[in-house]
């Protein structure tokens, strides 16, 4: 029997187990709207902008691991989702993004809402493809589900005309792809494997580095068992944290930027850095040339472009890392005996060493104002025990959330980390409140992050995502005002939002709950009541506004050199400052 | 350093843009790039010839590897190889010029593809050097027009293909 192209569409979908789609829609897609309104197996939900749809879909793939899906129309909806597309390819998210195109016979005739979808898409885009022949439609989907989630995952863009959408063919669905250029490769070189396996053997200071691939390939048993035989400390990066549990004690937390202290230290006199599934990104090395001066480097990734991108590799295995370090535990498993732990006494001695002079640290009065550092560890304590979802929006509150949200296993931690996309958080939060409607899912945002996909409340109060959203209200771009008065002498350029909505009655006004933390012994109410609650809520936080987020390495400096507190000029102008309450706190920032 | 970059690629729509795209995205340097089908035609030739040190060399063979439509990927420097490159040129031709011209075409074995009483048209092949001479003879005649197709080149047999990663067909 033939189908029309939108018939085809969704039986496609749901070969590929999709449940849900995040989309909006526009004329040249209204037939595949219309298909998908007369029937039950996919879900659509109809987001307020399509770049919420897209960072939905990125929530919804990070929490479950499979690809997400969305579906905008052409021109305007296609520009509006480029941010969520550029977002996804940096931090490898697989999604599968579906546009409408004008009727083939217009393309290139400046048609209304024509955009070129295909080089738009292209710099941030792992694949994309115009379907210009109906017949093509299914083999080109499962070609995109598969480069999507294969290899290094990543954003595809099937561009999809009018005519095709309307146009019927048979619909056979392939069962396999046969792609000659693209076969990424899984199974590591087995003899750098054992290189790699006898160099661990022998460092007497090594450190696991890991980050966003370890997730990707599911292969967090495999890095226990690793971590815990070898008795080797782990160091992880934005995009990695979860990969091992944060409160073990081998967990030395995050590095870079604004990594633990003990981590970056580790990572900075170590003599052997095994990364697995990280990209040594810029936010991690500091300055190229002084990065891990006494270390070896192992490197695995899936991606041999990742490495030696930024610093020479001594042992390079191109390789999954779930297959890899799968080989490292046999090899190891069979080798390893008390004399690692005993070689590596000095080294654990002195990380604990480190680990004692300088813990992550701030000071919460009992009277004073209240401290993000505080809420998030609060927010943290108090729901543990239900295994939430955590997502981020992109500022200091997000690097608090990093160093404070201990989570415990992969999979709950959404945070834009290569793009830094503010408004991430609360689409992708919804987006994994999709996929998983009993769980808790917590947004942790910001007051200026926050107002950029705030329109998202209206999805969510209509289609049942029960969100929590938690604002760090400092009143600033926080990471802005905090470079600027680290290095723009305390000139706060655009950085102080002036008044900021009222963001209880925001909520009330798109039908969600509003509540607000009044001051620091009301925290654990407020948060409580907000948990137990089953619509979606934000919690207005409005706390300290200078506090600064630290350790921090600034930019292009070494990482043994972090600045650990407020530098004495800074300390100074902000004594008076240090009075402020929330109730006084515009007042202050005007002032 | 110079390296020449053989790529072949799917023949479709779309391929030399994203290849393009992938060297001015990422800041690599194109001196030259042509295009055309394989004897297969389902599969296209790419000679490109850019230049970066050894680590930009490397990321240029990995990230074109990396495309999706590039099918394999050779640094022709890291093998022996020959190259040519054409260049049609178009002189004035004074009656007085016209022996001269004809001389340096005969010294660089190019050829004359076509003639009007005021111009040659000159075919030459060879390679980057020779066409430079060839130009640089040519000049104080009155070069009035100038195409160079850019290089191609091949390797040499045996041709030691160290640069390329095996890209078996992938199946799901
Ligand atoms: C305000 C701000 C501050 C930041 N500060 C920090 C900071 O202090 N510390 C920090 O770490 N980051 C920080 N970041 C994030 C930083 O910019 C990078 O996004 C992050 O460091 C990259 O993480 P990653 O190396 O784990 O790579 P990812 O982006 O997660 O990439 C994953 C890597 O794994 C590979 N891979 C994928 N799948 C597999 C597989 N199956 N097998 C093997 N390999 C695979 C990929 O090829 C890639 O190389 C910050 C970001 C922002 C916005
Ligand atoms: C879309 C976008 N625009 C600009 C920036 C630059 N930027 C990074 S952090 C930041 C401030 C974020 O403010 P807020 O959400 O209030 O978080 P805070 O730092 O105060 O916790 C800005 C403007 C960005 N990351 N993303
Ligand atoms: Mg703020």
């Amino acid at each position: 029997m033939k189908l029309t192209g939108a018939e085809i569409f969704i039986e496609c979908l749901k070969r590929e187990g999709v449940k849900t789609v995040f989309a909006l829609p526009g004329g040249v897609v209204l037939k595949i709207f219309d298909t998908l309104h007369q029937q039950k197996d996919v879900e659509v939900i109809l987001t307020r902008h399509e770049q919420g749809a897209g960072h939905m879909a990125e929530g919804y793939a990070k929490a479950t691991g499979k690809a997400g899906v969305c579906l905008v129309t052409s021109g305007p909806g296609m520009t509006n989702v480029i941010t969520a597309l550029a977002d996804a390819y940096m931090d490898s998210v697989p999604m599968v993004c579906f546009s409408g195109q004008v009727p083939t016979s217009l393309i290139g005739n400046d048609a209304f809402q024509e955009a070129d979808n295909i080089g738009l898409s292209r710099p941030c885009t792992k694949y994309n493809f115009l379907v210009k022949d109906v017949n093509d439609l299914a083999a080109t989907i499962k070609e995109a589900f598969y480069i999507a989630t294969t290899g290094r995952p990543g954003p595809v863009l099937v561009d999809i005309p009018k005519d095709v959408s309307m146009a019927k063919a048979e619909f056979t669905y392939p069962n396999s792809v046969s792609i000659r250029g693209y076969n990424p490769t899984y199974e590591g070189n087995k003899w750098q494997i054992k290189q790699a396996a006898e160099a661990i053997m022998k460092a007497k200071k090594p450190i696991l580095y890991v980050g966003g691939g370890v997730i990707f390939s599911s292969a967090s048993q495999e890095l226990l068992e690793l971590a815990e035989m070898t008795q080797i400390p782990v160091d992880m990066t934005l995009m990695g944290l979860g990969a091992f549990p944060g409160e073990h004690p081998l967990s030395l937390g995050m590095l870079g930027m604004h990594g633990t202290y003990q981590a970056n230290m580790a990572m900075h006199y170590s003599d052997l850095v095994i990364a697995i599934g990280a990209r040594f990104d810029d936010r991690v090395t500091g300055k190229v040339s002084e990065f891990c001066p006494y270390a070896k480097v192992i490197h695995v990734d899936i991606d041999p472009t990742s490495i030696r991108k930024n610093i020479n590799v001594d042992i390079p295995i191109v390789g999954d890392c779930k297959t890899v370090l799968r080989e490292f535990n046999q090899i190891l498993r069979a080798t390893v005996n008390g004399e690692q732990k005993e070689l590596r006494k000095p080294w654990w001695d002195q990380i604990q060493e480190w680990q004692q002079a300088h813990p992550l640290t701030y000071h919460q009065e009992k009277d004073g104002p209240i401290k993000p550092q505080q809420v998030v560890k609060r927010l943290y304590e108090l729901t543990r025990d239900r295994d939430p979802i955590v997502s981020t929006d992109v500022g200091q509150h997000q690097m608090w959330a990093a160093q404070y949200f201990k989570l415990a296993k992969p999979n709950r931690w959404l945070t834009s980390g290569g793009l830094g996309t503010m408004g991430f958080g609360f689409p992708a939060a919804m987006g994994a409140q999709a996929a998983f409607r009993d769980r808790l899912v917590l947004c942790i945002a910001g007051d200026g992050s926050i107002q950029m996909n705030m329109q998202e409340m209206a999805t969510a109060v209509v289609s049942k995502l029960p969100v929590k959203i938690i604002i760090l209200n400092n009143g600033f771009h926080g990471m802005v005002r905090q470079w600027q008065d680290l290095f723009y002498e305390g000139r706060y350029a655009s950085s102080d939002l002036g008044t900021t909505p009222d963001f209880v009655k925001l909520a009330e006004a798109y039908g969600a709950v509003g509540l607000r933390v009044k001051k620091v012994g009301d925290l654990d109410a407020v948060l409580k009541e907000a948990m137990a609650t089953d619509k979606p809520v934000i919690v207005d936080v409005p706390t300290y506004p200078y506090e600064n987020c630290y350790p921090m390495i600034p930019a292009g400096g070494c990482n043994h050199e972090m600045l650990l507190e407020d530098p004495p000029e800074l300390k100074k102008k902000q004594a008076g400052a240090g009075k402020v309450t929330p109730e006084d706190k515009d007042t202050v920032l005007t002032a | 350093m110079e390296h020449i970059i053989s790529v072949t690629v799917e023949n479709k729509f779309g391929v030399l843009s994203r290849v393009a795209g992938l060297f001015s995205g990422r800041g690599f340097n194109i001196e030259s790039l042509s295009v055309a089908p394989t004897l297969d035609p389902s599969m296209s030739q790419m000679t490109i010839v850019t230049s970066g040190d050894e680590r930009i060399i490397e990321q240029i063979v990995k990230q074109l590897n990396k495309l999706i439509d590039v099918i394999k990927v050779v640094d022709l420097n890291e093998t022996e190889f020959v190259s040519r490159e054409t260049a049609i040129i178009k002189v004035h031709t004074k009656d007085a010029d016209r022996a001269e011209a004809l001389r340096i075409v005969d010294i660089f074995r190019a050829n004359v593809i076509d003639s009007t009483p005021s111009t040659y048209t000159i075919e030459v092949s060879g390679d980057p050097k020779k066409i430079e001479a060839i130009i640089n003879l040519l000049q104080p005649l009155g070069i009035k027009d100038l195409v160079r197709t850019g290089r191609v080149a091949v390797a040499r047999e045996p041709a030691r293909p160290v640069a390329v990663q095996t890209k078996k067909v992938a199946r799901d």
